[in-house]
């Protein structure tokens, strides 16, 4: 008992140690100073402190759930322990910032940040700050583990929210302020100060949404017995409020936001496409962002008058750019897809580049207009009336996902989508069933394409012009990210997904630097941690309601997946 | 397989062996034309294919960190080339000091080997970190999983150098004594190459030593022959992969200095080119091969600084050398479709097939 004691308290030594070095790379990336003006709570706490301490949290947090069984007081030891030892961490690193200059060689460790870690006091006793600040990070973490399990869930909503809704204050308030101002004054005169949430406001926020989510988590433990008739009436009043609010949303927000609206819809396109792909099929296709190309540059080259060659109208050359792309995801899909896992990937990301080299060569200049790209390209017309403003392409972009939607939709139950996702299960077994592999395969990187091919010709409308360098593989790696952290296989998850990972950022102009880095960790993060994503496909969860063991799922599909690939 | 697929050529083969065939007749084409009208003198030519030597040394130090890694976990290490950005965009700091204090052309042999000492400890340090933190635990996931969590890791550790060491290029301060060239025969060769060439080979050479002749080389071999039997045998898998990445990543590491000696330069997206090339690299001579990483990196940088000279400008397009990259991934394609064991990889057929 004794050694199992020691061995604990060298555990939480050693988490000490790793959430001490997450919190200094933190730093030294340069997260902590960059989101370090952004109140969430003004005066308490900005968005850079809480970058920097809720790694301490987390680890304070997960060191103690791994012996949930310990005593009380060992726990509270624990969580000390890792949150001094976290800090001392900080501490040195500020010590040896302000022996040494380490500027020239990690351009974030400046005198700002050291001053930004020790909260302004002067060295020698700013030294005891750190540890004392990632203390309390612990001890927040050992407090959230305390509280039992369903107000828990409840208390992390609430958290969330007001970390949310304190970060985007500017523009919660910037958005309801053309046509929502009594609101907004309300907001401004109880929530929000200059910077952030008011702290009592804060408390507020907490406080309602806590409530609400506890209540809703009791209510939906009732809400199986409800029948179904009474659930289908609920969700079409639901739909059309959601129906409504969308329709109306470019007109309350401004243009700057509608452009953020217009970029997320795109993302959605080609997610919903690369869904079909990936998510569905268990192709992972790393050079999606050709496809799109393709079709903003067929676009391009049929309607633009800047080259001259077709002159065609948006509506005109739309069914030609969605033939052009579907044909360029059979033709590509046709060699490459008897390839397996890994292999296509890099194969279809190698697609990519090279769709974007030959854009951007000399050679192909005198029809894709080289470096320079296309400009000029036409708009959608119906008959006098030019969709020339972002509000009025917002409605062309809603109906195209809607259109693509519900086709995925479709497409999910029919006997294509079911051979697909036999396919991702299991494609030897698939074959054996009398599944034509490289047909159905073919059909979901055709249909990926021909969605991605929507996206590109509406995306040409919307900028007027096309150019190489907006075609990275960037884009390829954005959209394949927001269908994993949505839910690989789940259309609400793309929603979900494009949202977060697109439209936040889009709000948050300081997070753009550190956007794929954030997505890079994301990744990893929930590969390690729930690969299923944040809105997972249903059949999967009703797997995990028929196993009641959220853990064992991916694992029980990893198994088979894994002795056939040794 | 070959009769199988003779006797049911399906609409798939057909199109497939038609594309081949259209890119076979238009190379061979494109190189006759460049022949007959000789656009390049010879020596011309002999300054392409020292470049393509000199950059498929590179490119096959690389390509063995896919390939050892790939033999053994059947998975493509995506943050490689993060791996070898890593090991250079550090050094460029130690060179800058060493270069500020006279250091550096004073003493520049001492110099060259700490700079690609402190390069190849960054590059393991990140390779061992990887694998611990985001393969291990994924190592009976489904496929897609650890490679999707690959390319995570790759931008993670993208970004992560760039808010470290800024956004900026940092370039490499100039060695005197590699300036200028040596001739042999009636060519002037740069010094640059003739050690990049050679370093290159050695360290191939060290590394093909390590694992066909000692102990933790065996132990490799047989870990990506047969993982369980490895086990059964004593062999302890885990540490054998550590040791893996490990030599993937000191490769890594000495590749990224020489990059840096060829091109001067270090930045945090560095890696993403000169990793997919390796990556073509490794599939050319055939993955899971350490001979086969050399041969497909030479063949790679030999086809990649001449081919665009040698068909594309004879088939008459203009700026070929902007297609040097397409050049390269067209490779990797092509080989994945008509011959994906590589040149040199027989023994995964039976696993892909």
């Amino acid at each position: 008992m004794k050694k199992e004691t020691a061995s604990i308290w060298k555990q939480a030594f050693t988490s000490g140690l790793i959430a001490g070095g997450t919190a200094v790379l933190v730093s030294l990336v340069g997260l902590v100073e960059a989101f370090g003006d952004i109140y969430i709570i003004s005066g308490l706490l900005t968005l850079g402190e809480l970058i920097l301490f809720a790694p301490i949290l987390l680890f304070a947090y997960s060191a103690i759930r791994r012996v949930p069984n310990q005593p009380r007081r060992v726990h509270f030891g624990m969580s000390a322990v890792i949150g001094l030892v976290a800090g001392l961490i900080l501490s040195l690193l500020v010590l040896i910032g302000n022996l040494v200059d380490l500027r020239p060689i990690f351009v974030n460790a400046s005198p700002a940040l050291f001053d930004y870690l020790t909260r302004g006091v002067p060295v020698p006793l700013g030294l005891v700050v750190p540890p004392l600040t990632s203390l309390l990070a612990a001890l927040a973490g050992f407090g959230i583990f305390m509280i039992p399990e369903r107000p828990r869930k409840a208390v992390i909503m609430g958290l969330l929210v007001v970390i949310l809704l304190g970060t985007l204050r500017d523009q919660v308030l910037l958005a309801s302020a053309a046509q929502l101002r009594p609101v907004s004054a309300v907001l401004r005169a109880v929530v929000f100060s200059s910077s952030g949430l008011k702290p009592l406001g804060a408390l507020i926020v907490f406080l309602v949404t806590a409530g609400l989510s506890y209540y809703g988590s009791r209510k939906k433990a009732v809400a199986v017995t409800r029948t179904t008739s009474e659930q289908k009436r609920k969700r079409i009043i639901l739909y059309s409020i959601i129906m409504i609010v969308m329709l109306l949303l470019p007109q309350v927000l401004g243009l700057f936001y509608t452009e953020i609206l217009d970029t997320v819809g795109l993302f959605i396109m080609m997610g919903l496409g690369l869904n079909i792909v990936v998510g569905f099929a268990g192709l992972l296709d790393l050079g999606y962002v050709a496809f799109y190309a393709i079709g903003a540059y067929t676009m391009g080259v049929l309607t633009s008058d800047g080259l001259g060659l077709f002159n065609l109208t948006f509506w005109q050359a739309l069914p030609i750019a969605l033939v052009v792309t579907w044909l360029a995801g059979f033709i590509l899909g046709l060699p490459v897809l008897r390839m397996r896992g890994d292999y296509l990937a890099i194969v279809t990301l190698g697609f990519g580049e090279i769709v974007r080299l030959l854009v951007l060569s000399d050679w192909l200049k005198p029809w894709l207009g080289g470096t320079q790209g296309i400009q000029s390209i036409a708009q959608p017309q119906i008959g006098s009336f030019t969709f020339d403003k972002l509000q009025y392409l917002y409605y062309l972009i809603l109906i195209g996902i809607g259109i693509v939607a519900f086709v995925a939709w479709r497409l999910k139950s029919s006997h294509l989508g079911r051979s697909w996702m036999a396919i991702r299960e299991d494609e030897d077994v698939a074959q054996a069933m009398g599944i034509n592999l490289v047909w159905t395969k073919l059909m979901a990187f055709s249909t990926g394409a021909l969605f991605a091919g929507l996206a590109g010709t509406l995306g040409a409308a919307k900028l007027t012009s096309v150019y190489p360098h907006s075609m990275t593989f960037i884009i390829s790696i954005n959209v394949l990210v927001l269908i994993i952290i949505g839910g690989m296989g789940s259309i609400p998850g793309v929603f979900v997904g494009a949202l977060v990972l697109i439209g936040l950022p889009g709000l948050l102009t300081e997070f753009e630097d550190y956007r794929l880095w954030f997505y890079g960790l994301a990744l990893v993060f929930m590969m390690l941690t729930r690969p299923e994503g944040l809105w997972p496909e249903a059949r999967r969860k009703l797997e995990l309601h028929d196993e009641q063991t959220t853990d064992l799922v991916p694992e029980q599909d990893m198994a088979p997946a894994a002795t056939f690939s040794e | 397989m070959f009769k199988r697929r003779r006797q049911r050529a399906t609409f798939t083969d057909i199109v497939v062996w038609a594309i081949g065939a259209v890119i076979g007749i238009a190379v061979i084409y494109g190189t006759f034309v460049t022949w007959r009208t000789a656009q390049y003198s010879a020596e011309q030519w002999i300054n392409l294919t020292i470049d393509g030597l000199k950059l498929g040394g590179v490119y096959a130090l690389i390509a063995l960190g896919y390939t050892l890694v790939y033999g053994i976990l059947r998975m493509i290490n995506f943050a490689h080339s993060e791996v070898f950005m890593s090991g250079p965009f550090t050094a460029v700091f130690l060179a800058k000091y060493l270069d500020s204090i006279g250091f550096y052309n004073d003493h520049p042999i001492i110099s060259l080997i700490l700079i690609t000492l402190l390069s190849a400890t960054v590059a393991v340090t990140i390779a061992l970190l990887l694998e611990r933190i985001a393969y291990r635990p994924l190592r009976y996931a489904p496929r897609l999983v650890p490679l999707i969590t690959a390319i995570g890791a790759s931008f993670f550790l993208q970004y992560t150098f760039r808010g470290l060491y800024g956004n900026d290029l940092e370039v490499y301060p100039n060695m005197d004594i590699l300036d200028g060239t040596v001739a042999i025969g009636s060519i002037d060769v740069p010094k640059t190459d003739i050690v990049v060439i050679i370093s290159a080979f050695l360290m191939m050479f060290l590394l093909y030593s390590i694992v066909q002749f000692t102990k933790t080389g065996k132990a490799m071999r047989s870990v990506s022959e047969d993982k369980e039997a490895a086990a059964l045998m004593g062999i302890n898998v885990d540490r054998v992969i550590v040791s893996t990445f490990a030599l993937g990543g000191a490769s890594a590491g000495v590749a990224g200095i020489l990059y840096a000696l060829i091109f001067h330069t270090a930045h945090f997206y560095m890696g993403f080119i000169p990793g997919l090339k390796a990556f073509t690299a490794a599939v050319l001579g055939g993955i899971g091969n350490v001979v086969g990483a050399w041969v497909g990196g030479t063949l790679l940088g030999l086809i990649e600084s001449l081919g665009p000279n040698l068909f594309l400008s004879g088939l008459g397009v203009p700026a070929a050398n902007q297609l040097k990259d397409g050049i390269a991934f067209a490779i990797l394609v092509l080989i994945l479709i008509f011959r994906p064991t590589g040149i040199l990889g027989e023994r995964l057929s039976k696993a892909k097939a």
